[in-house]
Protein backbone atom coordinates (compact mmCIF):
# COMPACT_ATOMS: atom_id res chain seq x y z
CA UNK A 1 0.00 0.00 0.00
CA UNK A 2 1.65 3.18 -1.10
CA UNK A 3 -1.26 5.43 -1.83
CA UNK A 4 -4.05 6.94 0.24
CA UNK A 5 -7.52 5.47 -0.20
CA UNK A 6 -9.08 8.94 -0.05
CA UNK A 7 -8.98 12.09 -2.19
CA UNK A 8 -9.47 14.45 0.75
CA UNK A 9 -8.45 14.49 4.39
CA UNK A 10 -11.84 15.21 5.92
CA UNK A 11 -11.55 13.21 9.11
CA UNK A 12 -9.87 10.20 10.64
CA UNK A 13 -13.16 8.34 10.32
CA UNK A 14 -12.73 8.20 6.54
CA UNK A 15 -9.17 6.82 6.75
CA UNK A 16 -8.25 3.17 7.11
CA UNK A 17 -5.34 1.81 9.14
CA UNK A 18 -3.09 1.66 6.06
CA UNK A 19 -3.75 5.34 5.30
CA UNK A 20 -2.83 6.34 8.85
CA UNK A 21 0.32 4.23 8.83
CA UNK A 22 1.32 5.61 5.41
CA UNK A 23 0.92 9.21 6.61
CA UNK A 24 2.89 8.48 9.79
CA UNK A 25 5.73 6.71 7.98
CA UNK A 26 5.94 9.49 5.37
CA UNK A 27 5.96 12.03 8.21
CA UNK A 28 9.05 10.27 9.54
CA UNK A 29 10.83 11.11 6.27
CA UNK A 30 9.64 14.70 6.43
CA UNK A 31 10.82 15.06 10.03
CA UNK A 32 14.30 14.24 8.77
CA UNK A 33 13.83 16.83 5.98
CA UNK A 34 12.85 19.65 8.36
CA UNK A 35 15.97 19.01 10.41
CA UNK A 36 18.29 19.46 7.43
CA UNK A 37 20.33 22.64 6.88
CA UNK A 38 18.00 23.38 3.94
CA UNK A 39 14.53 22.44 5.09
CA UNK A 40 12.72 22.79 1.79
CA UNK A 41 11.89 20.21 -0.87
CA UNK A 42 10.39 20.97 -4.29
CA UNK A 43 7.63 18.32 -4.27
CA UNK A 44 4.61 20.67 -4.44
CA UNK A 45 6.16 23.46 -6.49
CA UNK A 46 3.29 23.27 -9.01
CA UNK A 47 0.54 23.31 -6.37
CA UNK A 48 -1.29 26.33 -4.96
CA UNK A 49 -2.88 25.92 -1.56
CA UNK A 50 -5.43 28.21 0.04
CA UNK A 51 -5.67 28.28 3.81
CA UNK A 52 -9.23 29.24 4.69
CA UNK A 53 -9.62 29.93 8.37
CA UNK A 54 -13.16 30.85 9.31
CA UNK A 55 -12.20 30.36 12.96
CA UNK A 56 -9.25 31.60 14.97
CA UNK A 57 -6.05 29.59 14.94
CA UNK A 58 -2.39 30.19 15.65
CA UNK A 59 -0.60 26.87 15.77
CA UNK A 60 -2.55 25.01 13.10
CA UNK A 61 -2.49 27.86 10.58
CA UNK A 62 1.23 28.53 11.06
CA UNK A 63 1.99 24.83 11.00
CA UNK A 64 0.08 24.31 7.75
CA UNK A 65 1.63 27.38 6.17
CA UNK A 66 5.13 26.32 7.15
CA UNK A 67 4.48 22.79 5.88
CA UNK A 68 3.24 24.19 2.56
CA UNK A 69 6.25 26.48 2.21
CA UNK A 70 8.64 23.64 3.02
CA UNK A 71 7.01 21.63 0.23
CA UNK A 72 7.50 24.64 -2.10
CA UNK A 73 3.75 25.13 -2.64
CA UNK A 74 2.35 28.57 -3.37
CA UNK A 75 0.23 29.69 -0.44
CA UNK A 76 -2.63 32.13 -0.06
CA UNK A 77 -4.18 32.87 3.31
CA UNK A 78 -7.69 33.84 4.07
CA UNK A 79 -9.32 34.66 7.36
CA UNK A 80 -13.03 35.25 7.66
CA UNK A 81 -12.69 38.36 9.79
CA UNK A 82 -11.47 40.55 6.91
CA UNK A 83 -13.26 38.92 3.99
CA UNK A 84 -16.48 39.10 1.98
CA UNK A 85 -17.98 36.44 4.23
CA UNK A 86 -18.86 39.41 6.40
CA UNK A 87 -20.80 40.81 3.43
CA UNK A 88 -23.00 37.72 3.26
CA UNK A 89 -21.19 35.51 0.74
CA UNK A 90 -21.86 31.77 1.12
CA UNK A 91 -19.10 29.26 1.82
CA UNK A 92 -19.40 27.59 -1.60
CA UNK A 93 -19.32 30.94 -3.41
CA UNK A 94 -16.28 32.08 -1.43
CA UNK A 95 -14.44 28.86 -2.18
CA UNK A 96 -15.42 28.74 -5.84
CA UNK A 97 -14.13 32.29 -6.27
CA UNK A 98 -10.84 31.24 -4.75
CA UNK A 99 -10.71 28.14 -6.93
CA UNK A 100 -11.35 30.27 -10.03
CA UNK A 101 -7.88 31.66 -9.33
CA UNK A 102 -6.55 28.12 -10.01
CA UNK A 103 -6.07 26.84 -6.51
CA UNK A 104 -5.44 23.08 -6.19
CA UNK A 105 -5.86 22.41 -2.50
CA UNK A 106 -7.91 23.92 0.32
CA UNK A 107 -7.05 23.73 4.00
CA UNK A 108 -10.12 24.80 5.92
CA UNK A 109 -11.09 25.45 9.51
CA UNK A 110 -14.73 26.18 10.10
CA UNK A 111 -17.01 26.45 13.14
CA UNK A 112 -19.66 24.18 11.61
CA UNK A 113 -19.24 20.43 12.03
CA UNK A 114 -19.17 18.75 8.61
CA UNK A 115 -18.16 21.92 6.74
CA UNK A 116 -15.19 20.18 5.11
CA UNK A 117 -17.29 17.17 4.04
CA UNK A 118 -19.89 19.54 2.57
CA UNK A 119 -17.24 21.45 0.68
CA UNK A 120 -15.61 18.30 -0.70
CA UNK A 121 -18.90 17.41 -2.36
CA UNK A 122 -19.35 20.87 -3.87
CA UNK A 123 -15.98 21.91 -5.26
CA UNK A 124 -13.19 20.45 -7.36
CA UNK A 125 -10.12 20.70 -5.17
CA UNK A 126 -8.47 18.58 -2.56
CA UNK A 127 -9.81 19.48 0.87
CA UNK A 128 -7.97 19.15 4.16
CA UNK A 129 -10.01 19.62 7.29
CA UNK A 130 -8.10 21.76 9.79
CA UNK A 131 -10.93 21.52 12.32
CA UNK A 132 -14.69 21.65 11.83
CA UNK A 133 -16.52 22.73 14.98
CA UNK A 134 -16.52 20.00 17.61
CA UNK A 135 -16.37 17.29 14.96
CA UNK A 136 -12.86 16.36 13.74
CA UNK A 137 -9.32 17.71 13.58
CA UNK A 138 -7.56 14.93 11.68
CA UNK A 139 -4.05 16.37 11.40
CA UNK A 140 -3.95 16.97 15.17
CA UNK A 141 -4.84 13.32 15.79
CA UNK A 142 -2.20 12.19 13.31
CA UNK A 143 0.51 14.33 14.89
CA UNK A 144 -0.54 13.13 18.35
CA UNK A 145 -0.26 9.50 17.21
CA UNK A 146 3.08 10.25 15.56
CA UNK A 147 4.40 11.88 18.76
CA UNK A 148 3.20 8.97 20.88
CA UNK A 149 4.82 6.44 18.54
CA UNK A 150 8.10 8.30 18.79
CA UNK A 151 8.03 7.95 22.58
CA UNK A 152 6.47 4.56 23.22
CA UNK A 153 6.70 2.74 19.88
CA UNK A 154 3.87 0.81 18.25
CA UNK A 155 0.56 1.91 19.78
CA UNK A 156 -1.10 -1.51 19.62
CA UNK A 157 -2.30 -2.33 23.13
CA UNK A 158 -1.02 0.95 24.57
CA UNK A 159 -3.28 2.84 26.97
CA UNK A 160 -4.20 6.44 26.27
CA UNK A 161 -6.42 8.66 28.37
CA UNK A 162 -7.93 11.90 27.09
CA UNK A 163 -8.70 14.29 29.93
CA UNK A 164 -10.95 17.34 29.95
CA UNK A 165 -13.63 18.88 27.79
CA UNK A 166 -14.44 15.91 25.55
CA UNK A 167 -17.87 17.27 24.61
CA UNK A 168 -16.58 20.32 22.76
CA UNK A 169 -13.34 18.81 21.50
CA UNK A 170 -12.69 17.89 17.87
CA UNK A 171 -9.23 16.75 18.98
CA UNK A 172 -10.78 14.13 21.27
CA UNK A 173 -12.98 12.59 18.58
CA UNK A 174 -10.22 12.46 15.96
CA UNK A 175 -7.80 11.07 18.55
CA UNK A 176 -10.24 8.33 19.53
CA UNK A 177 -10.74 7.25 15.90
CA UNK A 178 -7.03 7.39 15.13
CA UNK A 179 -5.79 5.62 18.25
CA UNK A 180 -8.39 2.88 17.97
CA UNK A 181 -7.51 2.25 14.33
CA UNK A 182 -3.89 1.86 15.43
CA UNK A 183 -4.93 -0.67 18.07
CA UNK A 184 -4.59 1.48 21.20
CA UNK A 185 -6.99 1.40 24.16
CA UNK A 186 -8.64 4.73 24.88
CA UNK A 187 -10.36 6.08 27.99
CA UNK A 188 -11.77 9.52 28.54
CA UNK A 189 -11.74 11.37 31.84
CA UNK A 190 -13.51 14.55 32.89
CA UNK A 191 -16.66 15.93 34.50
CA UNK A 192 -19.60 13.82 33.28
CA UNK A 193 -21.28 16.98 32.01
CA UNK A 194 -18.39 17.36 29.55
CA UNK A 195 -18.46 13.75 28.32
CA UNK A 196 -20.82 13.07 25.41
CA UNK A 197 -23.44 10.41 26.09
CA UNK A 198 -22.65 8.43 22.94
CA UNK A 199 -18.94 8.09 23.76
CA UNK A 200 -19.20 4.50 25.07
CA UNK A 201 -20.71 3.45 21.73
CA UNK A 202 -17.29 4.24 20.21
CA UNK A 203 -15.72 1.61 22.45
CA UNK A 204 -14.30 4.20 24.80
CA UNK A 205 -14.51 3.77 28.57
CA UNK A 206 -15.32 6.69 30.83
CA UNK A 207 -13.23 7.13 33.97
CA UNK A 208 -14.43 10.07 36.07
CA UNK A 209 -11.52 9.82 38.54
CA UNK A 210 -8.36 11.56 37.32
CA UNK A 211 -5.91 9.61 39.52
CA UNK A 212 -7.35 6.24 38.48
CA UNK A 213 -7.23 7.29 34.82
CA UNK A 214 -3.60 8.38 35.11
CA UNK A 215 -2.59 5.19 36.94
CA UNK A 216 -4.11 3.18 34.08
CA UNK A 217 -2.56 4.98 31.14
CA UNK A 218 0.77 5.18 29.29
CA UNK A 219 -0.06 8.59 27.82
CA UNK A 220 -2.34 11.35 29.08
CA UNK A 221 -3.62 13.88 26.55
CA UNK A 222 -4.81 16.93 28.50
CA UNK A 223 -7.43 19.06 26.73
CA UNK A 224 -8.32 22.68 27.22
CA UNK A 225 -11.69 23.72 28.60
CA UNK A 226 -13.29 25.34 25.56
CA UNK A 227 -15.16 28.14 27.29
CA UNK A 228 -15.85 29.82 23.93
CA UNK A 229 -17.98 26.84 22.84
CA UNK A 230 -19.81 26.47 26.15
CA UNK A 231 -23.18 28.17 25.96
CA UNK A 232 -24.22 26.97 29.43
CA UNK A 233 -22.34 26.25 32.67
CA UNK A 234 -21.06 22.67 32.66
CA UNK A 235 -19.26 22.85 36.03
CA UNK A 236 -19.47 25.22 39.00
CA UNK A 237 -16.18 27.08 38.53
CA UNK A 238 -12.80 26.83 36.80
CA UNK A 239 -11.21 26.58 40.26
CA UNK A 240 -13.28 23.52 41.06
CA UNK A 241 -12.47 21.99 37.68
CA UNK A 242 -8.77 22.50 38.36
CA UNK A 243 -9.07 20.89 41.78
CA UNK A 244 -10.78 17.81 40.31
CA UNK A 245 -9.15 17.49 36.88
CA UNK A 246 -6.09 19.75 36.80
CA UNK A 247 -2.80 17.90 36.49
CA UNK A 248 -0.07 19.13 38.82
CA UNK A 249 3.43 18.00 39.71
CA UNK A 250 2.34 16.37 42.96
CA UNK A 251 -0.16 14.09 41.19
CA UNK A 252 2.37 13.25 38.50
CA UNK A 253 5.11 12.35 40.99
CA UNK A 254 2.82 10.23 43.14
CA UNK A 255 1.91 7.96 40.24
CA UNK A 256 3.41 4.47 40.30
CA UNK A 257 4.91 4.92 36.78
CA UNK A 258 6.18 7.65 34.50
CA UNK A 259 3.59 8.61 31.92
CA UNK A 260 3.83 10.85 28.85
CA UNK A 261 1.96 14.16 29.02
CA UNK A 262 0.51 15.73 25.90
CA UNK A 263 -1.56 18.80 25.15
CA UNK A 264 -2.81 19.99 21.76
CA UNK A 265 -2.56 23.65 22.80
CA UNK A 266 -3.34 26.38 23.49
CA UNK A 267 -2.59 25.64 27.14
CA UNK A 268 -4.46 27.35 29.93
CA UNK A 269 -1.64 27.14 32.44
CA UNK A 270 -2.92 26.58 35.94
CA UNK A 271 -6.28 25.22 34.74
CA UNK A 272 -5.98 21.80 33.08
CA UNK A 273 -2.23 21.56 33.61
CA UNK A 274 0.24 23.45 35.79
CA UNK A 275 3.35 25.12 34.38
CA UNK A 276 5.75 22.72 36.10
CA UNK A 277 4.00 19.76 34.43
CA UNK A 278 3.72 21.45 31.03
CA UNK A 279 7.44 22.23 31.11
CA UNK A 280 8.51 18.92 32.69
CA UNK A 281 10.57 16.20 31.01
CA UNK A 282 7.51 13.99 30.76
CA UNK A 283 5.71 16.59 28.67
CA UNK A 284 6.10 16.38 24.87
CA UNK A 285 3.99 19.43 24.07
CA UNK A 286 6.63 21.21 21.99
CA UNK A 287 7.58 17.99 20.21
CA UNK A 288 3.93 17.75 19.17
CA UNK A 289 4.25 21.17 17.56
CA UNK A 290 7.43 20.18 15.70
CA UNK A 291 5.86 16.92 14.55
CA UNK A 292 2.80 18.83 13.38
CA UNK A 293 4.76 20.34 10.50
CA UNK A 294 6.13 16.95 9.41
CA UNK A 295 2.72 15.26 9.61
CA UNK A 296 1.02 18.03 7.64
CA UNK A 297 3.76 17.89 5.01
CA UNK A 298 3.15 14.15 4.71
CA UNK A 299 -0.63 14.55 4.42
CA UNK A 300 -0.38 17.22 1.71
CA UNK A 301 2.38 15.36 -0.15
CA UNK A 302 0.35 12.15 -0.24
CA UNK A 303 -2.90 13.87 -1.23
CA UNK A 304 -1.22 15.88 -3.99
CA UNK A 305 0.60 12.78 -5.19
CA UNK A 306 -2.43 10.60 -5.70
CA UNK A 307 -2.18 9.10 -9.15
CA UNK A 308 -4.34 10.61 -11.81
CA UNK A 309 -4.79 13.75 -9.77
CA UNK B 1 14.21 -13.49 -25.77
CA UNK B 2 15.55 -15.28 -22.69
CA UNK B 3 16.87 -13.20 -19.78
CA UNK B 4 20.61 -12.70 -20.13
CA UNK B 5 22.97 -12.79 -17.15
CA UNK B 6 25.37 -9.86 -17.45
CA UNK B 7 27.43 -10.34 -14.31
CA UNK B 8 27.52 -12.69 -11.33
CA UNK B 9 29.70 -14.37 -8.69
CA UNK B 10 33.47 -13.76 -9.10
CA UNK B 11 33.13 -11.24 -11.92
CA UNK B 12 30.67 -9.26 -9.80
CA UNK B 13 33.21 -9.07 -6.95
CA UNK B 14 36.06 -8.23 -9.33
CA UNK B 15 34.03 -5.38 -10.82
CA UNK B 16 33.41 -3.85 -7.40
CA UNK B 17 37.09 -4.24 -6.46
CA UNK B 18 38.10 -2.54 -9.72
CA UNK B 19 35.76 0.38 -8.99
CA UNK B 20 37.36 0.71 -5.54
CA UNK B 21 40.89 0.85 -6.95
CA UNK B 22 39.76 3.46 -9.50
CA UNK B 23 38.37 5.51 -6.61
CA UNK B 24 41.61 5.21 -4.62
CA UNK B 25 43.57 6.49 -7.66
CA UNK B 26 41.59 9.74 -7.47
CA UNK B 27 40.68 10.05 -3.79
CA UNK B 28 43.82 8.65 -2.11
CA UNK B 29 43.00 7.94 1.55
CA UNK B 30 39.47 9.41 1.39
CA UNK B 31 40.22 12.04 4.06
CA UNK B 32 38.43 14.66 1.94
CA UNK B 33 35.96 12.35 0.21
CA UNK B 34 32.60 10.83 1.16
CA UNK B 35 30.27 8.29 -0.43
CA UNK B 36 26.51 8.79 -0.79
CA UNK B 37 24.33 5.92 -1.98
CA UNK B 38 21.01 6.72 -3.63
CA UNK B 39 17.93 5.01 -2.22
CA UNK B 40 16.58 2.45 -2.67
CA UNK B 41 19.08 0.20 -4.51
CA UNK B 42 22.21 2.33 -4.69
CA UNK B 43 22.81 1.98 -0.96
CA UNK B 44 23.85 -1.67 -1.31
CA UNK B 45 26.57 -0.76 -3.79
CA UNK B 46 27.65 2.20 -1.64
CA UNK B 47 27.95 0.03 1.48
CA UNK B 48 29.80 -2.68 -0.45
CA UNK B 49 32.26 -0.11 -1.79
CA UNK B 50 32.70 1.41 1.67
CA UNK B 51 33.50 -2.01 3.17
CA UNK B 52 35.89 -2.91 0.33
CA UNK B 53 37.70 0.46 0.57
CA UNK B 54 38.05 0.12 4.33
CA UNK B 55 39.48 -3.33 3.76
CA UNK B 56 42.00 -2.11 1.16
CA UNK B 57 42.87 1.06 3.11
CA UNK B 58 43.35 -0.94 6.32
CA UNK B 59 40.15 -0.07 8.19
CA UNK B 60 40.36 3.66 7.73
CA UNK B 61 36.92 5.11 8.50
CA UNK B 62 35.19 6.13 5.29
CA UNK B 63 31.93 8.10 5.48
CA UNK B 64 29.01 6.55 3.64
CA UNK B 65 25.48 7.98 3.68
CA UNK B 66 22.08 7.17 2.25
CA UNK B 67 20.09 9.71 0.28
CA UNK B 68 16.44 9.46 -0.71
CA UNK B 69 15.40 11.46 -3.77
CA UNK B 70 11.61 10.96 -3.67
CA UNK B 71 10.75 14.55 -2.74
CA UNK B 72 12.91 15.91 -5.57
CA UNK B 73 11.71 13.66 -8.40
CA UNK B 74 10.11 15.07 -11.54
CA UNK B 75 7.80 12.06 -12.00
CA UNK B 76 5.89 12.86 -8.81
CA UNK B 77 2.20 12.15 -9.53
CA UNK B 78 3.07 10.04 -12.59
CA UNK B 79 3.84 6.94 -10.56
CA UNK B 80 3.70 5.71 -6.99
CA UNK B 81 6.66 6.95 -5.03
CA UNK B 82 7.53 5.62 -1.61
CA UNK B 83 10.05 7.65 0.35
CA UNK B 84 12.96 5.87 2.01
CA UNK B 85 15.31 6.85 4.78
CA UNK B 86 17.89 9.56 4.33
CA UNK B 87 20.87 9.29 6.62
CA UNK B 88 23.84 11.59 6.12
CA UNK B 89 25.51 11.98 9.52
CA UNK B 90 28.60 13.78 8.24
CA UNK B 91 29.36 17.13 6.64
CA UNK B 92 29.55 17.32 2.85
CA UNK B 93 30.52 21.01 2.71
CA UNK B 94 33.75 21.35 0.71
CA UNK B 95 34.10 17.53 0.45
CA UNK B 96 34.47 15.42 -2.66
CA UNK B 97 31.21 13.53 -2.94
CA UNK B 98 30.89 10.25 -4.82
CA UNK B 99 27.22 9.64 -5.65
CA UNK B 100 26.55 5.93 -6.04
CA UNK B 101 23.65 4.18 -7.78
CA UNK B 102 23.15 0.71 -9.19
CA UNK B 103 21.86 1.54 -12.69
CA UNK B 104 22.22 4.71 -14.75
CA UNK B 105 19.34 4.82 -17.23
CA UNK B 106 17.56 8.09 -18.08
CA UNK B 107 19.62 10.17 -15.62
CA UNK B 108 16.50 11.52 -13.90
CA UNK B 109 17.21 9.82 -10.56
CA UNK B 110 20.73 11.28 -10.56
CA UNK B 111 19.32 14.74 -11.35
CA UNK B 112 16.99 14.51 -8.36
CA UNK B 113 19.87 13.08 -6.30
CA UNK B 114 22.01 16.13 -7.09
CA UNK B 115 19.21 18.44 -5.94
CA UNK B 116 18.58 16.40 -2.79
CA UNK B 117 22.29 16.35 -1.95
CA UNK B 118 22.58 20.14 -2.16
CA UNK B 119 20.15 20.44 0.78
CA UNK B 120 23.01 19.19 2.94
CA UNK B 121 25.60 21.72 1.83
CA UNK B 122 27.89 22.70 -1.03
CA UNK B 123 30.37 19.99 -1.88
CA UNK B 124 33.70 20.80 -3.51
CA UNK B 125 33.27 18.23 -6.23
CA UNK B 126 30.67 15.61 -7.17
CA UNK B 127 31.33 12.42 -9.12
CA UNK B 128 29.01 9.64 -10.16
CA UNK B 129 29.67 5.92 -9.78
CA UNK B 130 27.29 3.30 -11.19
CA UNK B 131 27.42 -0.46 -11.47
CA UNK B 132 25.52 -0.57 -14.77
CA UNK B 133 25.50 2.15 -17.41
CA UNK B 134 22.66 1.73 -19.90
CA UNK B 135 24.16 3.98 -22.52
CA UNK B 136 22.14 5.52 -25.37
CA UNK B 137 19.10 5.82 -23.09
CA UNK B 138 19.77 9.12 -21.39
CA UNK B 139 17.09 11.86 -21.12
CA UNK B 140 19.48 14.31 -19.46
CA UNK B 141 23.12 15.24 -20.02
CA UNK B 142 24.44 13.10 -17.15
CA UNK B 143 27.38 10.66 -17.38
CA UNK B 144 29.10 8.52 -14.78
CA UNK B 145 32.82 8.80 -14.07
CA UNK B 146 33.18 5.26 -12.68
CA UNK B 147 31.28 2.46 -14.42
CA UNK B 148 31.06 -1.24 -13.53
CA UNK B 149 29.73 -2.46 -16.86
CA UNK B 150 28.31 -0.66 -19.87
CA UNK B 151 25.44 -2.25 -21.73
CA UNK B 152 23.41 -1.50 -24.80
CA UNK B 153 19.75 -2.04 -24.16
CA UNK B 154 16.42 -0.79 -25.44
CA UNK B 155 13.69 0.93 -23.44
CA UNK B 156 11.52 -2.20 -23.34
CA UNK B 157 14.24 -4.11 -21.49
CA UNK B 158 14.88 -4.05 -17.76
CA UNK B 159 18.15 -4.38 -15.89
CA UNK B 160 17.76 -6.24 -12.62
CA UNK B 161 20.54 -5.92 -10.07
CA UNK B 162 20.36 -8.38 -7.17
CA UNK B 163 22.34 -8.08 -3.96
CA UNK B 164 23.32 -10.72 -1.40
CA UNK B 165 22.03 -8.39 1.33
CA UNK B 166 18.49 -8.19 -0.02
CA UNK B 167 18.08 -10.93 -2.62
CA UNK B 168 20.51 -13.63 -1.44
CA UNK B 169 22.85 -13.41 -4.44
CA UNK B 170 24.91 -10.93 -6.43
CA UNK B 171 23.70 -10.91 -10.02
CA UNK B 172 22.90 -8.55 -12.88
CA UNK B 173 20.33 -9.74 -15.42
CA UNK B 174 18.93 -8.17 -18.59
CA UNK B 175 15.21 -8.89 -18.80
CA UNK B 176 12.61 -8.33 -21.47
CA UNK B 177 9.46 -6.68 -20.19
Amino acid sequence: MSNLSVNHLLGIKQLNKNDIELILSTAQNFKEVINRPIKKVPSLRDITVANLFFENSTRTRLSFELAQKRLSADVINFSASNSSVKKGETLVDTVNNILAMKVDMIVMRHASPGAAIFLAKKVKAKIINAGDGAHEHPTQALLDAFSMQEKIGNLKGKKIVIVGDILHSRVALSNIFCLQKLGALVKVCGPLTLIPKYITSLGVEVEPNLIKALEWCDVANMLRIQLERQDIKYFPSLREYTMMYGLNKEILENLSKKIIIMHPGPINRGVEITSDVADSKQSIILEQVENGVAVRMAAMFLLAGRQGS
Amino acid sequence: MQPRILLEKTKFDVTIKRLCYQLIEVHNDFSESVIIGLQPRGIYLARRIQAELQNILKNKKIHCGELDTTFYRDDFRKKELIPNRTNIDFIIEEKNVILVDDVLFTGRTIRSGLDAMLAFGRPKDVELLVLVDRRFSRNLPIQAKYIGITIDSIATQNVKVEWKESDGKDKITLLNK
